[in-house]
């Protein structure tokens, strides 16, 4: 299971570009939305990531900036990035591989992969929100939208 | 998972606004699925006739089609001019043709005022109506193109023609027959 609303989200810090890394606890202060996917180029990834891209302005509007989480390589996001036109950063829980989706327990440790998770963060970083989806089915943004949206008008 | 909002005077329906089955498609021009489907969707409202309304609304992934938005903005201002769907139709017959000449020629066909849909295409209103089509698709649970809402709730089965027709001709009949 997933963790759930109200826990501590674990910290981490991840490669976001070859020379770049990107740590949660760097973003206290800002809302974070974590999407946990299987693989960069599958095709179901492949239709949900561009739905979250097209919705960056959307989510800064809530005060909440967007990244993915896979167990892919910098170069294969790179890569899968620039294919897809991202506009919001990839991170590769690479090594050792898929230790950030233990941490948040949405590990498919048969598989080596992470499932198709979703978390919504608050500013002091708690998780306010998370769902797994079925691992084929593309969860959308409705349920980010709405978690954002319960969360408007509260300090964190 | 429900459409959010209903159907209202901003959208464009094709249909009466009793028919018993109400379809509505978040589509983008430049998507080949999409593209797919605009036939799908034709098999639907020959097969059910005034059993159906459709309702299209925009959803283009922009950075992944770069030619998803503009089109989008072609329909619109073709709307603007009371011929939003004879623009739709063009647009799905020629996906391969979507620069944005294409788009003017397109408009010129149609016998559109150029000028006005020159402005409209460009229009603030036109990129906010495209917009809010987009953001309600994303709070009613869209998650790729095409996806439909039949009587306003996401429909998850198959669009392929047959398939299509035979899941609403069946609604049909049910909402018919209900008392």
């Amino acid at each position: 299971m997933a963790l759930e609303a109200g826990k501590q989200a674990p910290d981490f810090s991840l490669n976001s570009t070859p020379d770049q890394k990107v740590s949660l606890s760097e973003l206290r202060g800002r809302r974070v939305i974590l999407a946990f996917y299987p693989a960069d180029w599958s095709p179901v990834c492949s239709d949900q990531l561009p739905i979250y891209s097209e919705l960056v302005p959307e989510f800064r509007r809530y005060g909440a900036e967007i990244m993915g989480i896979s167990v892919d390589g910098v170069w294969c996001h790179a890569a899968f990035a620039k294919d897809r036109k991202l506009r919001f950063p990839l991170l590769a829980d690479f090594e050792p591989k898929g230790e950030v989706a233990r941490a948040y327990d949405v590990c498919r440790r048969k598989d080596g992969f992470s499932e198709r998770a979703l978390f919504v963060i608050d500013r002091e970083g708690i998780i306010r929100w998370s769902y797994v989806s079925p691992i084929g089915i593309n969860p959308g943004a409705d349920g980010i939208l709405e978690a954002l949206e319960n969360m408007e008008g509260k300090k964190s | 998972m429900s459409l959010k909002p209903p159907v209202g005077p901003q959208d464009h329906v094709q249909g009466y606004p009793d028919a018993p089955i109400e379809l509505v498609e978040y589509g983008d021009f430049e998507c080949p699925f999409c593209g797919q489907a605009y036939y799908s969707v034709k098999a639907v409202q020959a097969a059910l006739g005034d059993d159906l309304r459709f309702v299209f609304r925009n959803f283009p992934l922009a950075q992944a089609h770069p030619h998803a938005l503009p089109a989008a903005q072609a329909a619109e201002a073709a709307g603007l001019q009371g011929r939003f769907w004879e623009m739709h139709d063009v647009l799905f017959e020629h996906q391969d043709m979507l620069d944005e000449p294409d788009l003017f020629r397109f408009a010129g066909a149609l016998g559109l005022d150029l000028e006005r849909f020159a402005r409209d295409f460009a229009s603030p209103e036109v990129a906010a109506k495209i917009r809010a089509d987009f953001l309600s698709g994303a709070r009613s649970g869209v998650n790729g193109t095409p996806t439909f809402f039949v009587n306003g709730e996401r429909y998850d089965g198959s669009w392929a023609p047959q398939d299509f027709v035979a899941a609403l001709s069946s609604l049909a009949r049910d909402v018919a027959v209900r008392p």
